[in-house]
């Protein structure tokens, strides 16, 4: 199998000890971790107005069930150490049955407690679900068996697997789906929303860090779906115009690399624009050689990834929608050729 | 289980007898017996799938197995462990115990209860044949739909699936009928409901959860049914049908299971901790009506399951705020817990040992739980490790520790013997450290952003360490339980003779031989306490509220006093249960093995039907000469 991890990574081995320490020690520290190395996927170093909301009644509940946690523990090795028979202890303890006003104190203590974690809790459930501000940037996003489909609608522009967006302004994704159930979470920008067949979902953040950030479907979605992942490049307005313009700008088309692509039964499935290929069953291929990786983040967009999966995408991707075509060499050295033209 | 334990009588024991006479019992006790022997042998089988998962994901990239095996692997390891290992070793001990503890001969409808566990079995059969054809069920224990439908999984694992569970279902309402029966009409005299053991009370409130859930899952399960079978659309959204309408009814019955899963062991402990400390357990009423509320409270939360469905604000507010209200009465138990430790005389036996372990690793998960019971920490936490954590911490460190502290705690009651100290601590210890290593690091994964359910994994995001270290502990966890199974098995060979009543208990179970003979009680008992065995041995109290005497109730005689006949052994439970799982399991091959399985199913509940409880060759056992 070809080697899987598209981009290189510079993670700093404390991260691990990071989110422990982040856990075990007493809320502060959470933050701090954040000055080290930012990790790709962590739920905790928030990158997005969302994912700072979540982050906030998260430290709030962490901070009192971790309390929770240690006084309750305390107690129950402090009985069974202090309380434990001991060779003078004859006959029957005393047979306490039990002390009202005890239960009493224990029924509204923690009632008291989950007072304090509903709060922000109610807040931020409104909060992050109200109306998203005017300005802002409308996507579709469309969860496939096992790619992603991403559509501006007010620019124009479709592509897969790779989402860009422009920083300090707010993402408004329209979530569906083409087949099963699918969920879409980059954990640094925000929680996960399901995409449904059959009904629509709204999930809207503002990113506040420029940054390449990583996601996975989080919903089992059948056989590829640890397979099913995607970036989001949150840049700066210009590099974002630049993303859009580029995007906008129609591919020089390469007749022979063309014909190819027509012959081999590839526009059975996939859209190039301003060619016959309009199908879309598969991931729109007008501005494939932009995108940084390919079949949703599992190989880097190089001629030999790209090579390697159109000669047998099943066995880069199990259960793939996209058949072996048993293509000559020749046939994919073309295809490869073509395909990155595509920019 | 040969030579008859050494009892200070020497009874018949209760489990010699030909094979026939096992698919023929009805008796409450030897149907304990074998739902427990049979969820001890899937807990293997849970156990290995567990395992080969663990074995994958140790590393990046792993290639032990490929998506599809995986997808069946953690699909047949959740429906095995819920419905097949901790639902019927809670029913084990429902079986053999309620009626000793609240002084019965047997359950309300012993044929039944027969019919249930033959039920059971063969449904837990079926869902494993699905193996051998090489098509287990690969879309989770949850099965969401569509991803059930015959569209996007046109095998027949699925029907394996739903048949198995649609039929596993009935056992469990036949004996939640049963046992709710048993509990509230069977009662010694005396033995109001608060005189009622605990373990009984958390037992009798999973009857009625499991009344109250289970017809939530069969309505969705024919639901499925009919779109696989019969094209119907219910969950077909491309035909106005909605798939989300599984999930409501999918968690209407998937989180009381919740509370089907964890009160037994609830009720466990209450029973454990209060003997092992020597005292009444602290506030029982408290702890009573904690569970109740526990019970209903679990109707009401179920779409903290579905926080990024995206139902809107207002139901994430309800679902959020309602799951955080359980905590409440939860609390209330673990403080009751820890007040009937405190200024005890705490004897640490390997039941302790289990029951603390239990209540130790449970308050792990139930704080867990509070995170994600507010929505917005779930929408990140969902779906991810972070959530397999907590729900190992709660099933494996609540329900296993609990169920575990009761085989060691009765299993001396049921076999006659008792377990081997230290190998039961040993066990006890590594499987603690096992746990813990298994599945704390899982809590550092979801936050790292791992998913869930996903058979591979990139290097390089940091997940390496925590993998690798739950695959360790899953090791160790095994030769944990490993331990523990070799001291079963010690136990039943050699194991040190039991007394009727081994660790100075106060219930009614204490007070017969071990095992109790076939008729469990010489005299039925009259009940003046909530204790009434510990008020025998140390003298009578007052209640607390009602400050009348309450008595204690004297350990049974070795003979019974009159004559006591006991229904007969059946047949027709085991032919109904068969003919209902060939009918059942046949739609997936044809029309004719449906109609076979169905008249086999007709006849043999005609026949029960018309066959007298009591007739020639029932147990009958006359009052020895001399004891009167
Ligand atoms: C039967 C439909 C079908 C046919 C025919 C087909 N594809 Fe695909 N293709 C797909 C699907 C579905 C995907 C998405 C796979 C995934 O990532 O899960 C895909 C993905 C791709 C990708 C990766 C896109 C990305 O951004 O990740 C490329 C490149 C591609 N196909 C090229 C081709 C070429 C070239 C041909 C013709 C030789 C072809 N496909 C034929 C269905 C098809
Ligand atoms: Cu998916
Ligand atoms: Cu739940």
């Amino acid at each position: 199998m070809e080697p899987r991890s598209p981009q290189p990574r510079s993670i700093s081995s404390g991260r691990g000890l990071c989110s422990a320490v982040a856990l075990l020690v007493l809320g502060g520290s959470l933050a701090a971790c954040g000055l080290a190395d930012v990790p790709d996927w962590s739920t905790i170093q928030p990158a997005s107005d969302l994912s700072r909301s979540i982050q906030d009644v998260y430290k709030t509940v962490w901070f009192w069930t971790a309390g929770i946690f240690v006084v309750v523990e305390l107690l129950l090795v402090y009985a069974i150490i202090r309380y434990r028979r001991r060779p003078g202890d004859s006959g029957v303890p005393d047979q306490v049955h039990g002390f009202t006003a005890l239960e009493i104190a224990w029924t509204l203590v923690p009632a008291a407690i989950l007072f304090f974690i509903a709060i922000p809790t109610v807040r931020t459930i409104f909060e992050v679900q109200q109306k998203p501000p005017a300005d802002r940037i409308e996507i579709a996003v469309i969860g496939h068996q096992w790619w992603w489909e991403f559509e501006y609608p007010d620019l124009g522009i479709v592509t897969a697997n790779e989402l860009h967006l422009p920083v300090g302004r707010t993402a408004n994704l329209a979530l569906a789906s083409a087949d099963v159930i699918h969920s879409f979470w980059v954990p640094r920008l925000g929680g996960k929303r399901d995409l449904n067949p059959g009904s629509e979902n709204k999930l809207w953040f503002t990113p506040d860090s420029v940054g390449v950030f990583i996601g996975q479907c989080a919903e089992l979605c059948g056989t590829s779906h640890a397979n099913m992942r995607l970036k989001v490049f949150v840049e700066t307005a210009d590099s974002f115009d630049a993303w859009v313009e580029q995007q906008r700008r129609p591919a020089v088309q390469d007749s022979v690399g063309l014909q190819a692509f027509l012959s081999s039964g590839c526009a059975a499935c996939h859209a190039i624009a301003g060619t016959p290929a309009q199908a879309k069953i598969g991931p729109d291929l007008t501005k494939f050689g932009s995108r940084s990786t390919i079949a949703s983040g599992l190989l880097a967009n190089e001629p030999d990834q790209l090579a390697a999966w159109l000669r047998d995408p099943e066995s880069i991707k199990p259960g793939v929608r996209m058949p072996n075509l048993n293509l000559s060499e020749e046939r994919i050295a073309s295809l490869v050729a073509y395909l990155r033209s595509l920019r | 289980m040969n030579a008859a334990p050494t009892d200070t009588v020497q009874h018949e024991s209760i489990y010699s007898g030909s094979i026939a006479s096992w698919l023929t019992t009805v008796d409450h006790k030897r149907i304990g017996v074998m739902y427990g022997a049979t969820a001890l042998l899937y807990f293997i089988v849970g156990g290995v799938e567990a395992l080969i998962i663990r074995l994958q994901l140790a590393a990046p990239e792993g290639a032990v197995v490929g998506a599809d095996a995986y997808n069946q692997l953690f699909t047949m390891h959740g429906t095995t462990m819920v419905f097949l290992v901790l639902m019927p070793l809670a029913a084990a001990m429902f079986n053999f115990l309620i009626p000793l503890m609240v002084g019965a001969r047997d359950v309300a409808f012993p044929r039944l209860n027969a019919f249930s566990f033959w039920t059971w079995f063969f449904g837990a059969i079926l869902l494993n044949l699905a193996f051998f054809v090489n098509q287990a069920p690969d879309a989770g224990w949850f099965g969401y739909a569509n991803l059930t439908s015959k569209q996007y999984n046109p095998g027949l694992g699925i029907d394996f699936w739903v048949l198995s569970l649609q039929i596993m279902g009935i056992a469990s309402i036949a004996s939640g009928v049963n046992f709710t029966v048993t509990a509230l009409n069977m009662r010694a005299p005396g033995m109001s409901l608060m005189r009622m053991p605990l373990f009984v009370w958390m037992a009798l409130i999973v009857q009625i959860l499991m009344l109250l859930a289970f017809p939530a899952i069969t309505v969705g399960l024919i639901f499925l049914l009919f779109d696989r079978f019969f094209d119907t659309n219910f969950y077909v959204a491309a035909a106005g049908g909605t798939p989300v309408l599984w999930q409501h009814l999918f968690w209407i019955f998937g989180h009381p299971e919740v509370y089907i899963l964890i009160l037994p062991s609830f009720g466990i402990v209450s029973e454990i901790l209060p003997t092992f400390s020597r005292k009444p357990l602290f506030g029982a009423p408290f702890v009573i009506f904690s569970g109740i509320l526990i019970g209903f409270l679990g109707f009401g939360v179920w779409s903290h399951h579905m926080f990024t469905t995206g139902l809107g604000p207002i139901a994430d507010t309800a679902f959020s705020l309602g799951t955080m209200l359980i905590a409440i009465p939860t609390g209330v138990k673990i403080f009751n817990w820890i007040g009937t430790l405190w200024g005890g005389h705490i004897v640490m036996r390997t039941p302790l040992y289990f029951a603390v372990g239990m209540v130790a690793l449970f308050i792990v998960g139930g704080l867990s739980g509070i995170m994600h019971a507010s929505a917005p920490i779930d929408l990140q936490q969902h779906d991810s490790y972070f959530v397999v954590a907590h729900l190992h911490y709660v099933f494996f460190g609540g329900t296993v520790f609990g169920l575990l502290a009761g085989v060691c705690y009765w299993w001396p009651k049921v076999t006659g013997r008792m377990l081997g100290e230290g190998l039961g601590k040993l066990s006890f210890w590594v499987m603690f450290l096992g746990m813990n290593l298994t599945f704390f690091p899982m809590h550092f994964l979801g936050l790292d952003g791992m998913a869930r359910r996903i058979y591979t994994y990139p290097a390089g995001a940091g997940w390496e360490q925590w993998n690798l270290m739950a695959t360790v502990g899953a090791f160790v966890l095994t030769l944990g339980v490993l331990l523990f199974y070799v001291n079963l098995v010690r136990s039943l060979r050699s194991g040190e003779a039991a007394t009727p009543d081994p660790w100075d208990g106060a219930t009614l179970e204490w007070s017969m031989s071990s095992p109790p003979p076939e008729y469990n009680f010489a005299v039925i008992p009259t009940v003046n306490s909530a204790r009434p065995l510990w008020l025998h041995k140390y003298g009578p109290t007052r209640d607390i509220s009602t400050h009348t005497r309450e008595d204690g109730t004297p350990p049974q005689p070795d003979h019974p006093v009159e004559r006591i006949e006991l229904p007969s052994p059946s047949h027709w439970p085991l032919v109904a249960a068969a003919g209902l799982t060939l009918a059942g399991g046949g739609t997936m091959v044809g029309l004719l093995p449906v109609l076979a399985g169905v008249a086999v199913l007709v006849v043999a509940v005609y026949w029960w039907a018309f066959q007298p409880l009591e007739r020639p060759g029932n147990p009958i056992f006359e009052p020895a000469r001399g004891t009167e």
